[in-house]
């Protein structure tokens, strides 16, 4: 039996859970982020499997756009965390309380 | 076994461990660099896949700009095992638990519902698929206005940067 839609499907549903638990496990923020580009990367595996199995290219090109938005993203958020650091010495989420109370 | 399918193996073992060591190493650093191997061998999937282009754009904007954005971020405020002091009772590995039933529940039950027996990848694949040629003229063509879009975003995302990062304007 040779490669299937399912082996590139189950591959990226086993890192997209991967992404998740990170997600709520972790307490850094940078790594945090880290996961979300896990999470995104899961979904264009999906998207260019999909792309591959009708063999129509619209496919590679909204993992493109996902690219494009996650190198925004990451910019972005970066340079809040790089501010973060600044006002709160700290980068973990456990710190990041001031809307508490 | 074929080439195709040790290829296939190798690779997703590579991504889901790089992955893993994300998610469980302690030094954010080390996250960084596992990451970076993940991309890799996620690139060499897309390969196989025959969207060559889109494995060297993985290559170059993953693993070359925004893991190059994160690991300076990483050493700029350097943040090293932090995650190792005062930890009292934490509900996190529960948590970790919980969300992975969660999510693996529900992916699993729309791959279920998908599931059906002509999953087999179409065997003849024109020699244009996936080429830069062929991305280009689509990007060119019929998908201008997410292209034109995607360089709006871009661009706003270079000003908010600077902005957001710099001390005072």
């Amino acid at each position: 039996m040779s490669l299937t839609l399912e082996h590139y499907l189950l591959l990226s549903a086993a890192l997209f859970t991967i992404g998740a638990v990170g997600l709520v496990t972790r307490r850094n923020v940078i790594v945090l982020f880290m996961c979300v580009e896990i999470m995104l990367n899961a979904a264009n595996l999906a998207l260019i499997a999909f792309s591959r199995f009708h063999l129509v290219a619209d496919g590679q090109m909204f993992a493109f756009c996902v690219m494009a938005v996650a190198a925004a993203e990451a910019g972005i958020g970066l340079a809040i965390m790089v501010n973060i650091f600044r006002h709160k010495k700290s980068l973990l989420v456990d710190d990041l309380n001031v809307f508490k109370n | 076994m074929t080439v195709e399918q040790v290829l296939f193996y190798l690779f997703a073992l590579g991504a889901i461990a790089g992955c893993s060591g994300v998610v469980l190493s302690r030094n954010p650093i080390n996250s960084a660099v596992s990451l970076v191997a993940a991309f890799f061998f996620l690139a060499g999937n897309y390969v196989l896949l025959h969207a060559n282009f889109m494995a060297i754009v993985q290559i170059l904007v993953y693993a070359g700009a925004i893991m190059v954005l994160f690991l300076f971020v990483l050493m700029l405020l350097n943040q090293r095992d932090e995650e190792l002091g005062k930890r009292t009772f934490s509900i996190a590995p529960l948590l970790g638990i919980f969300a992975a039933a969660v999510v693996s529940v529900s992916i699993g039950a729309g791959f279920m519902s998908y599931r059906n027996a002509t999953a087999n990848f179409p065997a003849d694949v024109p020699l244009s698929f996936g080429t830069a040629e062929q991305i280009g003229r689509s990007l060119m063509t019929t998908h201008l206005l997410p292209f034109e879009l995607v360089s709006l975003l871009l661009l706003i995302g270079i000003v908010s940067a600077v902005v957001v990062a710099k001390r005072r304007l």
